[in-house]
């Protein structure tokens, strides 16, 4: 059983605060972390991993300090974000030489090319990699050592669905078997996929945590902006704000459109058209104007 | 303290193509050079000594020695390939230390062995020039080598600082302003140099004890705090 703790963790360069304050658990199981880009995932997982300082807080892996304590990486495997990794050796080569460097034989890393399914490439230089056979390679190293826990910084960047997969089926089954995995992603459907666990940080502070059901659940309930064009307005405005899935609409005269904030998700998306067509009423424009993750993070940090 | 995994992986950063063409070039025109003068003028002791202090030694060898010492950690920092390094549970000063010992190997084979092919070519070791500055030569190795493993370990810029450091300070302000020569790793092995040479051929500013002291005082004071910031090495993520 490994579980990393985050304790009260701050890290600010110069004037700019990277992560704010954040305190969280990771235990055994899949972990999401969960932000946009720029929230200080990659600050974090950094900090996670032992290659920077936290400002103020602590990092611990079962009771253990992980900044400038080389010793715990017989425990941690890391997959980094960056694709920089000794280009000139062939895979095999790449692996061999991590294993080594934990002390260990070329035993040791056949078994985790065999792992990612890398062997078929093993012997070409990683130069001439994809970006998903390099994320394999990446995996590989980081698993050689058998490690209980496992941080990878979004590696499903630039992966092909099926390579996608593939990564999927391959931490799920690590978490199964009781290891503590974390990985960042920026995107929510990634994480709903694999993760039990959801950790979410937005603008450096920690916005939610827990079962992902529960975080969906916040995010498509929060109220949804629509700007609607039709072929009368003012008729439509009147039909919608009798319904209770709507809760205000603006008459927008510059625009030429209404727009709808609506409570209810679900059920505003199936009244809108059958009112329309009720009334009459021809659709011209509908287009939510808050759909961006950054807007559905930023509600979930003030709720 | 040393590791061979380590090593390996340094000297196939460090001899790849385009950076082994670097590294071989200069020697090359050392050697190319010293045929020409050695067909031209004919063996001279003072011509000799002349172009492997002045060429082999103020100028190639830190030249050599930035180029790998610098360059032996630099860009594995710049790139973040290092992380796969420091996510091993291996001490930083045995990675410094096996660094080090690559860079000095590599130095010294790139720049004290063609001093003495050159210095054999210039006068057939007349007054034991030639061997009297391939020993400068090894043992400014090790010093360059530290220094500018050092530099890269701290700058980004370490190529950029280690040449002004070889061509300003070594080269050109060592030759203007006398107090900087003491200060000077060519000087240094200079000093050794001539105790080798014996006679006027070789001299230095500095006497064989201090010399000595130093060059032994700044590699290990620079190998050691590589070690340290090593320990330290922030690397900061892509936001």
């Amino acid at each position: 059983m490994t579980t990393l703790n985050i304790d009260h963790v701050s890290r600010w360069f110069g004037n700019v605060v990277a992560v704010n304050d954040i305190t969280m658990t990771i235990g055994p199981g899949v972990t999401g972390l969960l932000g946009p880009n720029g929230a200080g995932k990659s600050t974090l997982i950094n900090m996670m991993g032992g290659f920077l300082a936290p400002s103020t807080g602590s990092v611990t892996l079962d009771g253990e300090q992980v900044w400038r304590n080389e010793a715990i990486y017989k425990h941690i495997g890391i997959v980094p974000e960056r694709e920089a990794m000794y280009d000139f050796l062939t895979g095999r080569e790449f692996v061999v030489a991590n294993a080594e460097l934990h002390g260990l034989g070329a035993k040791a890393a056949q078994k985790a090319l065999a792992t990612v399914e890398m062997e078929y490439a093993q012997d070409r230089k990683i130069s001439t990699y994809s970006k998903g056979m390099r994320q394999r390679v990446k995996m590989a190293s980081a698993l050689v050592h058998d490690p209980s826990l496992l941080l990878l910084d979004e590696p499903f960047n630039g992966m092909d669905p099926r390579q996608r997969m593939q990564l999927m089926d391959l931490l799920r089954r690590m978490g199964d078997e009781g290891r503590t995995v974390l990985f960042s992603s920026h995107i929510l459907e990634e994480v709903e996929q694999l993760a039990w666990h959801i950790e979410v940080v937005v603008a450096g502070r920690h916005a939610a945590s827990g079962d992902f059901r529960k975080i969906r659940r916040l995010m498509t309930d929060r109220p949804h902006r629509y700007l609607v064009r039709s072929s009368d307005d003012r008729a439509l405005a009147a039909a919608l704000i009798a319904d209770p899935s709507t809760s205000g609409i603006e008459v927008d005269l510059q625009e030429g459109a209404l727009r709808i904030q609506a409570v209810d998700f679900g059920r505003f998306t199936a009244l809108l058209p059958k009112v329309a067509r009720d009334h009459g009423i021809r659709l011209l424009t509908v287009s939510p104007s808050d759909e961006s993750l950054e807007s559905v993070f930023s509600y979930l940090v003030a709720a | 303290m040393y590791d061979p995994t380590v090593a390996r992986l340094t000297y196939r950063a460090l001899l790849g193509r385009r950076r082994a063409l670097i590294l071989g070039a200069l020697p090359l025109l050392l050697i190319a050079i010293s045929v020409v003068v050695r067909g031209l003028a004919g063996a001279d002791d003072q011509t000799a000594s002349d172009l492997l202090g002045g060429l082999a030694l103020a100028t190639m060898v830190p030249i050599i020695g930035v180029i790998a010492g610098t360059g032996a950690i630099g860009p594995e920092i710049d790139d973040g390939s290092v992380v796969y390094l420091l996510s091993k549970p291996l001490k930083r000063p045995t990675i410094i230390f096996t660094k080090l010992i690559v860079a000095i190997a590599v130095t010294m084979v790139f720049s004290a062995l063609p001093t003495l092919v050159a210095g054999f070519i210039l006068n057939g070791n007349g007054q034991q020039i030639a061997v009297a500055y391939t020993v400068a030569a090894l043992v400014s190795s090790i010093a360059y080598a530290a220094l500018f493993l050092l530099l890269g370990t701290v700058s980004r810029h370490a190529v950029v600082f280690g040449l002004v450091y070889a061509l300003v300070w070594e080269a050109l302000f060592g030759s203007l302003v006398s107090g900087a020569r003491t200060l000077s790793v060519q000087q240094w092995s200079l000093a050794v140099a001539h105790k080798v040479a014996g006679g006027d051929l070789v001299t230095s500013d500095v006497s064989l004890p201090t010399a000595t002291v130093l060059l032994i005082v700044v590699t290990v004071l620079a190998t050691w705090y590589a070690g340290q910031k090593l320990r330290s090495l922030t690397l900061a993520g892509e936001e």
